[in-house]
């Protein structure tokens, strides 16, 4: 399961000014109640107001502390090993976090000098430092003081891309792992709560009203009654489903919890609460573990069901 | 009421905007808690505790908050608690931060919430598809179009019902300088020619999408140091599974029980005519009717006939969504406060245009999740009966 978004931050007039002076290839402290402080704090923790005097401070400094990174993952500053550090800047009070960028870890120490490694292409972001080198190594760049600046030079710098990506591996529980074998044959298996009788589709493993284990496994139909729906006409990122389209609750006969499906081979004006509605299930070749094997469902052409049929149900 | 007597002091919100492309979240709770301390007369040293709440994470993309915004809130060297429960959460906050007051732990407390909407996409963080069901969610929209449509069915009321809140509550913003929708001339009319988004939920039914903060400076009765105190009267939570069988979406068990509770400690029998105004959780038009059906004001059934008859409105029996409400501004994670906040106002008097004249006891109300959380208080400008 993946999930990805691309946050778009506001930096608010300090954060604006430290990423300003990246992109200008200049390190900007704020002077603050405990000295020159990188990167500089929104508010003061001690007099609890934003900082308003920022200064240019050197790029080179003195590694604190620091731990090894052997496996980099993903988006790290470096695919091949390297250290983060917390570097104290020549002249600064507090620490910054940065990448070290050494062949292996015996190449680095608590104490050593350390220096930035600007990038030629800077946006105003703190990874415009590429990393930290050694002082004394050779330059890898043409010239280790800043060029001009090359990305909206002038401008301020006000906002900040920040990707999150998550992958998350999905574990169902014993209850639904059967249901969604079930479904991988074609069957649609529910559970029953053995205190209040109640039938749960797909089964949760317990009911959440008596807190029960449901163990008593139900195999239901694939026909049965629109509750309520909704008609999504509106389109959104990340929508699988182009509309407009019906996003109806189906109860299932001798279910008692309706689940979200999709209603088709209607038009939408013409769905109604308490209509008959029947599965109809992808070519047997395509199934999977998944209720998208029930492609969506469509009316029966029965009569619509009694109110009273389902009004426990809304 | 149980605990000692705890009161509201001071009130401070931003202007809400679609984007606040000026100021980072820390600086946009700033501007709600500066408000809310020069309000209150006192400064951050005076405070002994804070409590913050904001909407789910995926909203903003930032998992723990408060971690970078102890400065910020001025909580350094002191308590900083976050509270969570989905869009009732600035409710729930405003009620953390009064219990800690009324418990006796604090003398003064602030409370803050906050949402930057424009960060992120909370329709697509409501929308995340999950493993192996069909993905037709389409946001808070889709999740509550189908309860709506229940409520039309069993109630019976007219199509425009929806469409008269709206009108009314975009028509109260005008009166209010904080409010992020600010359309001249919404009528019932213009309401039911916007675009069907979510069939039944038309385009101006629908809450929009804000940047903004809220905050709140809560004492106990040694400490209110102000003239027109908001006292609690009472405060309420109650919270439901999101699904059960028979679990009722339209009138749920938590809401009438937290409301059962709530009327209950502020010793109030008939909430309609005890109750001089109530700023109520309403994102999409039709949970007006819902609520107030669901809180009391009304029998199950009939909450659309005080919409229908102008009840709500500015001059009605029972008016609704003073400042413009929700549907007027939507800061997720500040909207429950939003309203706790603007009950305040109400009964300190202090309401400005959208002020209800001689409002002595006032409703504020949130709540969150499938309609699963809910958090209420009642403010009064006299003290508690004891």
């Amino acid at each position: 399961m993946r999930v990805d978004f691309d946050y778009t931050r506001s930096l608010g007039p300090v954060l604006s000014v430290f990423m300003t002076g990246l992109r200008d290839g200049r390190i900007l402290a704020a002077r603050t109640s405990a000295g020159l402080v990188v990167p500089p704090p929104e508010f003061d923790p001690v007099t609890l107001q934003p900082p308003t005097q920022f200064e240019p401070v050197a790029d080179t400094g003195v590694v604190e502390t620091w731990t090894w990174v052997p496996d980099p993952v993903a988006d790290q500053p470096f695919e091949r090993p390297f250290a983060f550090a917390l570097i104290r800047l020549d002249g600064v009070e507090s620490t910054l976090l940065h990448a070290v960028d050494v062949p292996a870890a015996d190449d680095m120490r608590t104490g050593m000098r350390v220096r930035a490694r600007w990038r030629e292409h800077r946006v105003g972001a703190i990874t415009d430092i590429a990393c930290f080198v050694p002082e004394e190594s050779p330059a890898s760049t043409p010239d280790t003081s800043p060029s001009v600046p090359t990305a909206g030079a002038g401008e301020p710098v006000t906002g900040i891309v920040t990707p999150v990506r998550l992958r998350y591996t999905y574990a169902a529980s014993p209850e639904e792992s059967a249901f969604f074998r079930g479904l991988a044959d074609g069957r649609i298996l529910g559970q029953r709560c053995p205190a209040c009788g109640k039938v749960y589709v797909p089964p949760r493993g317990a009911c959440p009203v008596d807190g029960l284990p449901t163990t008593d496994e139900v195999e239901l139909s694939d026909e049965g009654t629109v509750t309520t729906f909704c008609i999504v006409n509106v389109p959104f990122l990340g929508q699988r489903i182009t509309p407009p389209y019906v996003s109806a609750y189906v109860l299932l006969d001798g279910a008692d919890i309706a689940f979200l499906h999709l209603l088709l081979d209607v038009d939408p004006a013409e769905v109604r609460m308490g209509m008959r509605v029947r599965a109809v299930w992808r070519p047997r070749e395509e199934w999977t573990t998944s209720l998208e094997n029930i492609s969506h469902f469509a009316p029966t052409g029965a009569p619509d069901a009694d109110y009273d049929t389902y009004k426990g149900h809304l | 009421m149980t605990g000692r007597p705890a009161a509201v002091v001071g009130i401070g919100q931003t202007h809400h905007r679609a984007k606040r492309p000026d100021v980072s979240m820390a600086g946009l709770c700033r501007e709600a808690i500066d408000r809310a301390l020069a309000d209150a007369g006192v400064e951050m040293g005076q405070i002994d505790a804070v409590v913050v709440g904001k909407a789910p994470d995926l909203f903003e993309g930032v998992m723990m908050p408060e971690l970078y915004l102890a400065q910020a809130l001025g909580a350094v060297g002191k308590p900083l608690l976050r509270v969570h429960t989905a869009g009732s959460v600035g409710g729930t906050t405003a009620i953390v931060a009064a219990s800690l007051v009324r418990a006796g732990v604090h003398r003064r407390v602030l409370a803050v919430a906050f949402e930057k909407q424009s960060e992120s996409n909370a329709m697509w963080a409501l929308s995340v598809p999950v493993p192996f069901v069909m993905p037709v969610h389409a946001g808070a929209g889709g999740y509550f179009a189908p309860h709506v449509r229940s409520y039309i069915r069993r109630s019976g009321a007219p199509p425009e019902t929806g469409a008269i809140v709206a009108a009314k509550d975009r028509t109260n913003a005008l009166l209010n300088p904080y409010a992020h929708l600010r359309h001249d001339n919404v009528t019932v009319e213009s309401v039911m020619a916007s675009q069907m988004l979510w069939d039944p939920i038309r385009y101006d039914e629908t809450c929009p999408s804000s940047d903004g903060a809220c905050a709140l400076v809560i004492t106990d009765e040694d400490h209110v140091g102000v003239e027109n105190p908001a006292w609690i009267h009472a405060t309420a939570m109650r919270s439901e599974p999101t699904t059960a069988a028979g679990r009722d979406q339209v009138n749920p068990a938590a809401g009438q029980a937290a409301a059962a509770a709530l009327w209950r400690e502020a010793g109030i029998s008939s909430p309609i005519d005890e109750i001089d105004c109530a700023e109520i959780y309403v994102p999409f038009s039709w949970f007006e009717p819902m609520w107030l059906e669901n809180l009391g004001f009304a029998a199950p059934g009939t909450g659309w006939h005080l919409t229908v008859a102008g009840e709500t409105s500015l001059t009605g029996r029972i008016p609704v969504n003073m400042s413009g409400g929700v549907l007027s501004s939507n800061p997720i994670g500040a909207s429950g406060m939003l309203r706790f906040a603007e009950a305040a106002l109400q009964v300190r008097g202090a309401a400005g245009q959208h002020q209800i004249a001689g409002a002595r006891r006032a409703l504020g109300h949130a709540y969150g999740g499938g309609s699963q959380f809910f958090a209420m208080w009642v403010v009064g400008s006299a003290p508690p009966a004891t």
